[in-house]
């Protein structure tokens, strides 16, 4: 029996608040990767939390002391899912803001690398479904094989090759469009 | 680039997207407001329901909802939907229409197993 079954109501919405401090960026940066834009994200981001209070009592319970981060995309996957299907859309190209180089470059390679990052954006907008949110789980999000597995609903085994797999397509469309390492192989020979 | 390089800037491609801070504001705000609104306003109609009669014909979201985030979560949302109709409104009676609609709706999501 897990201790949340003894929560009493202000503690358990006093451990749900700190669940959402912990995880907003999480939920929000998930969502903006999986529709594209701040505006949808936000709302995306808003009907997590808001689900997840609903269904938070249970999840606690039924956790066993795991994290609830896998739980929480989870849910956003699922709302996003109803999203597209909803209204019959896709991300239009179209992350906004596309990537942001931190480090200082000159204003060339700044350019060329800006110019290569968006290619990789735009790439993984072209993966299946499950690929892109693998790649969104594991890089923006940096979560481990066994929380992918668990928002994914799937096994360790089954999310290890689905990375290695949505890696690989990646490189080969970024390749075809001029970059990444199959251009660059063909390049040198 | 070997793969190694490349998920380096797979990993520099994706970066954890920090919400605007008017939202993490505006949500955060909204949830420690509304939770302390909903939780003054239970306590009220606690004291009152069961001495005046009148009160027993509260909204029946207000009831169902409860208190805590719950309620806060629910008022956050229905003024977030509140600025949408008065957006696609005609005219008053269209967005009161539009608006007990919707809290009818939005209290059905919140009863347990509502969906």
């Amino acid at each position: 029996m897990s201790d949340s079954q003894n929560l009493s109501k202000p503690d358990l919405d006093r451990s749900f608040s700190e669940l959402y401090r912990t995880h907003l960026g999480d939920v929000y940066s998930y969502a903006y990767y999986r529709v594209g834009n701040h505006h949808d994200a936000e709302d995306l981001t808003e009907q997590t939390f808001l689900q997840a209070y609903r269904h938070y009592e249970r999840a606690l319970r039924e956790s066993d002391g795991r994290p609830l981060r896998p739980w929480l995309i989870r849910i956003a996957h699922n709302l996003a899912a109803n999203y597209y299907r909803d209204r019959a859309r896709r991300p239009e190209s179209a992350i906004e803001d596309a990537a942001v180089i931190s480090a200082p470059h000159t204003t060339e390679t700044l350019v060329e690398g800006r110019e290569e990052l968006e290619q990789i954006l735009a790439g993984v907008q072209q993966l299946p479904d499950d690929r892109r949110e693998a790649l969104i789980m594991r890089f923006a999000l940096g979560m481990d094989n066994r929380e992918i597995a668990r928002a994914l609903g799937r096994s360790d085994g089954a999310t290890k090759v689905l990375l290695h797999r949505a890696i690989k397509q990646l490189e080969g469309i970024v390749g075809e469009n001029g970059g990444g390492p199959a251009a660059e192989e063909d390049r040198a020979r | 680039m070997s793969t190694t390089e490349f998920e380096a800037r797979l990993r520099a491609a994706l970066h954890p997207v920090e919400p605007p801070e008017d939202f993490a504001v505006r949500l955060e705000r909204g949830l420690v407001e509304l939770h302390e609104m909903a939780t003054d306003e239970l306590e009220a109609w606690e004291l009152s329901a069961m001495r005046d009669p009148r009160n027993w014909a509260r909204p029946a979201a207000a009831a169902v909802v409860g208190t805590g985030a719950g309620a806060a979560l629910f008022v956050l949302r229905a003024r977030a939907r509140h600025r949408r109709r008065r957006a696609q409104s005609a005219n008053v009676l269209d967005l009161a229409e539009r608006t007990v609609r919707d809290l009818a709706d939005e209290a059905r999501r919140l009863l347990p197993g509502g969906d």
